[in-house]
């Protein structure tokens, strides 16, 4: 059944606002001359308040969100989002306030933004952080841009960024923003870097190196410190992104192994929810000599009052207009005061025994491309189904009839056929078993009944979608 | 896969047909198939000059994109203008209807150092292991 | 611990199926001297209701719409949110969803974006939008950027009247690759056209202009278009308050290429400044260049109609380094709440809306204009917002008016030193007439 589009039930006279019905005294024309003004927002919808109501309904009916069920897309931490912090992110005081009203009415949101930055140093080991990015891919930016200004106020801004096979794609999507070239480091094949790869190709006009901790194998990067020692021996610098921080709160910190600048993911690792792409938020933590250059403004504490300071005269600028996506971190703030230290530790080691545990039970079944222990996240390869001509993503689309959102797909690009499942620590080991159960029905028809999931998916509100078609024949919006 | 006799090929998986002076380039049966679906083709203009081993354009499937390097160096004096509405034709016919520029070639000794044919199949072998 | 379902016993199977001891043996193989052994340095956990107490009493201390008359925009802007808008945006199958790579579970959020990219396109007038940015000021970065790589060119011109933090960031964005200037205002408080005629040239990629401006005039648009497009440039224009675009004629119909803008004013609280939502469009030729996610319309496997994100390979996750931008996450739920917002309001209650704010905006101006003390340093056609130029300093007023709890405006003060004498004043239908009175009092 298809949903209309709201244009397609749109009918002429149809009103779905309220506004004052008073007598206005100004005629527009009367202000504004003819040639500014505008006649008709053409083809704009005009429905009742039920159409958009039900409308909207029926969309969230044809989607899939963690509260509907498991969600294990690999590097992005599908972990529940709690509704207590949707509550305290509508309180008035958070909602309705303006950026620029005085600071001393802003004395609440202002602690919370000092405070969620205290916390985020300490659990990533760093000395200061700016909550300004909107999400990872600008922290990624703003850290890198750190990094450039760091050298740049050095006298050489150098030429380019060491940046493992095994990152994700913003990583060097953003060193390239900050102007810099990308140069690849080969992982072994146990799935980490070697510091004698990152030797070889770090020189003095390297700015530094980009990795991930664990990587996007799931791996711990086993020598990260001699990794940061080779980089900082060159006077380069080095940059961890913190997407993968879900394993390890409470048990290791970014800062302590030599990392210079961390970004993370308040919408993953610290439960605020996706919202079908953001907001999202991701705050830049760095080391005490770099503080300098953070986007302006950071909150500091002046005796008992919370203040915002823009004297960093160093500082790159601005990533965002204002303060950054002060309502994500209310919520992420209110998830780490209801965790606490004890709380968020006995979430790294739950995410890692569950992920630990799905690897166990799968590795019968399915190819495990690199064997050393996984922490929060595994990924399988399709090479046992390939030769029945079934692939990653034909059982991806297969889970589905079994009720899952699929995990993440051909991601990292180091493996074939990449299937990346992260559990997160808030799935119960019923949910877990569950999802095995599918997973092993699925090996078995890629054996005995391969059709079923090259057809697939069967019980979803539509059947395998033509993205070939949606790329050669473009249509962006809708025409009447 | 099909590995034409008469055409020379390069590492990135170009082929390039000799017509007369002119050289007709374009993707390989193996490259089309690595990509899957082409939805879309970028050519450079007729007049542009392209250069050996240096990308004259781009090609995008679904899920990946490439670059398109020259085999040959000289001037572009045509292109396949239907690739832009029909890009699926470098995947039924890459060596025939999708051909995607003509080259009026420099120096014709560069074609030495390309794969001939069986060079090209063995080269295809060692990548596909 | 209500999120972590693990029992005892859960753990001591689970971790015999491993053929683990303990917790501590799924991390020891990372080197000990890189684990942390002493616990982190935090404040004890609160129960829920602890935790809502202390959070009110955060919230309770900081001033907000309801507490405080309040005149202030700048960029940000307090509209009435209807109710069906929150009702729908928390529905968990929308709040808790992730970016829809998978289409077959996630036509609901492919379909609202798909029409939101619509709605963003009608509101313009423009071809092509995205599936959202960060907010307008990033936006507007972005959109540098993509005029740079159009037109491969290096220079662009931005005028003094656009947002001082949208300058900014741009700043940010292209440092080391744009060579950025600026020009000024002309004395009705409009961007220097002369200036740019000037300035803008063939190595000039774009020149962004912002309607209504920072002041609160209306650009002259038409003109600009000219000068733009003689350079050989790209017309970027950007749209801090959308709610205008109920009334005024739309940046598509002065034939921008880029249209940006802040989405926040359409369905979203202001939230002290974020999240916002980065409004883009462009033209059909332009859209390969286009960052961001992009929905697409297409059928599935049995021809029904169906819709999944598409040009990926535009994007970071397939281009990489060569990709148009970095985005990933964008700000998916504010786009949705402003498709639900706009579907509600209409092309009627959209105009009326604007209609009731140019009223309310006049009513202001005109009590204003008898106050001794007070002049209007810039005359020309407005919507919502206006500079007022007093005598005392702007920012001991609004200390003085804090007692009466009202916020009169912003001190232009520390974004333009040369005008530390005027206050930004901003109007909204939340600004009742009673309010209006109240600020004119305050102020007499």
């Amino acid at each position: 059944m298809d949903e209309p589009l709201i244009f397609e039930r749109s009918r002429r006279g149809r009103k779905g606002y309220s506004l004052p019905e008073e007598k206005l005294k100004t005629k527009p024309q009367d202000v504004i001359p003819d040639r500014l003004l505008r006649q008709d927002i053409k083809d704009f919808p005009e429905v009742s308040e039920l159409d958009v109501v039900r409308h909207f309904t029926h969309l969230s009916q044809r989607n899939y969100g963690v509260d509907t069920g498991f969600y294990p897309l690999g590097s992005c931490t599908m972990k529940y989002n709690p509704k207590i912090n949707e509550e305290a992110a509508r309180l008035r005081g958070f909602a309705l306030s303006h950026p620029c009203q005085p600071e001393e009415l802003s004395q609440g949101v202002l602690r919370l933004i000092f405070e969620l930055s205290q916390f985020l140093a300490e659990i990533g080991g760093l000395d200061a952080v700016s909550l300004q990015p909107a999400a990872g891919a600008q922290g990624e930016f703003t850290g890198m841009r750190v990094i450039r200004a760091y050298h740049e106020k050095k006298g050489n801004p150098r030429a380019a960024v060491l940046i493992p096979d095994t990152a994700h794609g913003t990583n060097p999507a953003s060193s390239r923003l900050c102007g810099y070239g990308v140069i690849q480091v080969k992982t072994t094949e146990k799935g980490v870097l070697a510091p004698e790869a990152v030797s070889q190709a770090m020189t003095e006009d390297i700015a530094g190196l980009m990795l991930t901790n664990p990587n996007t194998l799931g791996l711990f990067e086993t020598n990260i410190k001699e990794v940061a020692e080779v980089v900082h021996s060159k006077g380069g610098l080095v940059y961890c992104d913190g997407a993968n921080m879900n394993a390890l709160m409470g048990i290791a910190r970014p800062g302590d192994m030599g990392v210079d600048v961390l970004q993370f993911n308040l919408h993953k690792t610290f439960s605020t929810p996706h919202g079908g792409g953001g907001p999202g938020s991701g705050p830049v933590a760095v080391k005490k000599h770099l503080r300098r250059f953070l986007p302006v403004p950071l909150v500091v504490k002046k005796g008992t009052k919370y203040v915002l300071d823009y004297k960093l005269p160093d500082s790159i600028g601005k990533v965002k207009a204002f303060y950054g996506n002060f309502g994500v971190m209310v919520r992420a703030y209110a998830y780490i005061r209801s965790m606490g230290a004890s709380g968020l530790k006995r979430a790294s080691e739950c995410a890692v025994l569950n992920a630990r545990y799905l690897r166990e039970r799968l590795l019968p079944y399915f190819d495990l491309p690199y064997d050393s222990p996984c922490l929060h996240e595994c990924v399988f390869s399709d090479n046992k189904q390939k030769e029945k001509g079934v692939t990653t993503l034909d059982m991806a689309k297969r889970l589905m009839d079994y009720g899952f959102h699929p995990p993440t797909i051909y991601f990292p690009l180091v493996v074939q056929g990449a299937l990346m499942i992260e559990p997160t620590e808030t799935e119960s080991r019923e949910t877990l078993d569950e999802f095995v159960e599918a997973m092993i029905a699925i090996a078995k028809e890629a054996q005995e009944n391969p059709e079923i999931i090259l057809s697939a998916p069967h019980r979803t509100k539509v059947s395998r979608v033509d993205e070939v078609k949606a790329a050669r024949e473009l249509i962006l919006k809708w025409k009447p | 896969m099909t590995f034409p006799e008469e055409l020379k090929y390069t590492k990135e998986h170009e082929w390039v047909k000799v017509e007369g002076n002119k050289g007709r380039v374009g993707v390989t049966d193996y490259a089309q198939h690595q990509l899957g679906d082409v939805v879309y083709v970028e050519l450079p203009k007729p007049g542009a000059f392209v250069k050996k081993m240096e990308p004259f354009g781009v090609i995008e499937s679904v899920k990946a994109v490439s670059d398109l390097f020259s085999p040959v160096s000289g001037k572009v004096i045509e292109i396949n203008e239907s690739l832009v509405k029909a890009p699926e034709k470098v995947n039924k016919d890459p060596y025939g209807e999708g051909w995607m520029i003509i080259v009026e070639m420099m120096d014709p000794a560069e074609l030495n150092d390309l794969f001939a044919v069986d060079a090209y199949r063995k080269y295809v072998e060692e990548e596909s292991k | 611990m209500r999120f972590l379902p693990h029992t005892e016993d859960d753990i001591r199977e689970m971790l015999e199926a491993i053929g683990a001891g303990s917790l501590a043996d799924l991390f020891s193989h990372i080197p000990s001297h890189l684990k942390k052994e002493a616990p982190l340095r935090l404040p004890p956990r609160l129960s829920e209701q602890e935790l809502l107490s202390h959070l009110s009493a955060l919230s309770g201390s900081t001033a907000n719409s309801e507490s405080f008359i309040s005149f202030l925009g700048a960029g940000c802007y307090d509209h009435f949110i209807p109710a069906a808008v929150d009702a729908i945006s928390s529905r968990s199958e929308f709040l808790t969803s992730y970016t829809p790579y998978q289409p077959e579970v996630s036509q609901g959020v492919l379909q609202a974006i798909f029409e939101y990219q619509t709605l963003v396109c009608q509101l313009f007038e423009m071809d092509v939008a995205n599936a959202s940015m960060y907010d307008g000021a990033s936006a507007a970065a972005e959109a540098v950027l993509m005029a740079g790589r159009i037109k491969r060119r290096t220079k662009a011109i931005l005028s003094m009247a656009l947002h001082p933090e949208y300058r900014s960031v741009i700043k940010t964005y292209c440092h080391g690759q744009m060579d950025i200037q600026e020009i000024g205002l002309t004395k009705e408080g409009l961007t220097d056209l002369l200036s740019l005629g000037r300035l803008a040239d063939d190595t000039t990629a774009c020149v962004v202009l912002q309607s209504p401006n920072f002041f609160g005039p209306i650009e002259r648009l038409g003109e600009a278009d000219a000068i733009v497009h003689r350079a050989g440039a790209l017309f970027v224009m950007a749209v801090a308050e959308p709610i205008s675009l109920g009334l005024l004629r739309p940046p598509g119909s002065f034939n921008a290429d880029i249209v940006v803008g802040e989405g926040q004013p359409l369905g979203s609280p202001t939230s002290f400044g974020g999240p916002g939502l980065g409004l883009f469009a462009t033209r059909n030729a332009h859209v390969r260049q286009m960052p961001g996610r992009i929905v697409g319309q297409t059928a599935d496997k049995e021809g029904k109609r169906a819709f999944c994100l598409t040009l990926a390979t535009r994007e970071q996750h397939i281009r990489r380094e060569k990709a148009t931008s970095n985005i990933c996450t964008n700000e998916g739920l504010l786009a949705l709440r402003s498709a639900v917002y706009l579907s509600l309001m209409g092309k009627q209650g959209l105009r009326r809306l604007s209609e009731i704010i140019l009223d309310r905006t006049e009513l202001l101006k005109k009590r204003l204009k008898r106050i001794p003390g007070l002049s209007f340093p810039f005359n020309a056609p407005a919507f919502n917002e206006f500079v007022v130029r007093m005598k005392r300093s702007p920012e001991k007023l609004v200390t003085a008016l804090l007692k009466k709890k009202i916020i009169p405006g912003l001190p232009l003060g520390r974004y333009y030193p040369e005008m530390k004498d005027c206050l930004l004043i901003s109007v909204t239908e939340k600004n009742s007439p009673e309010d209006i009175e109240a600020l004119c009092k305050a102020l007499q």
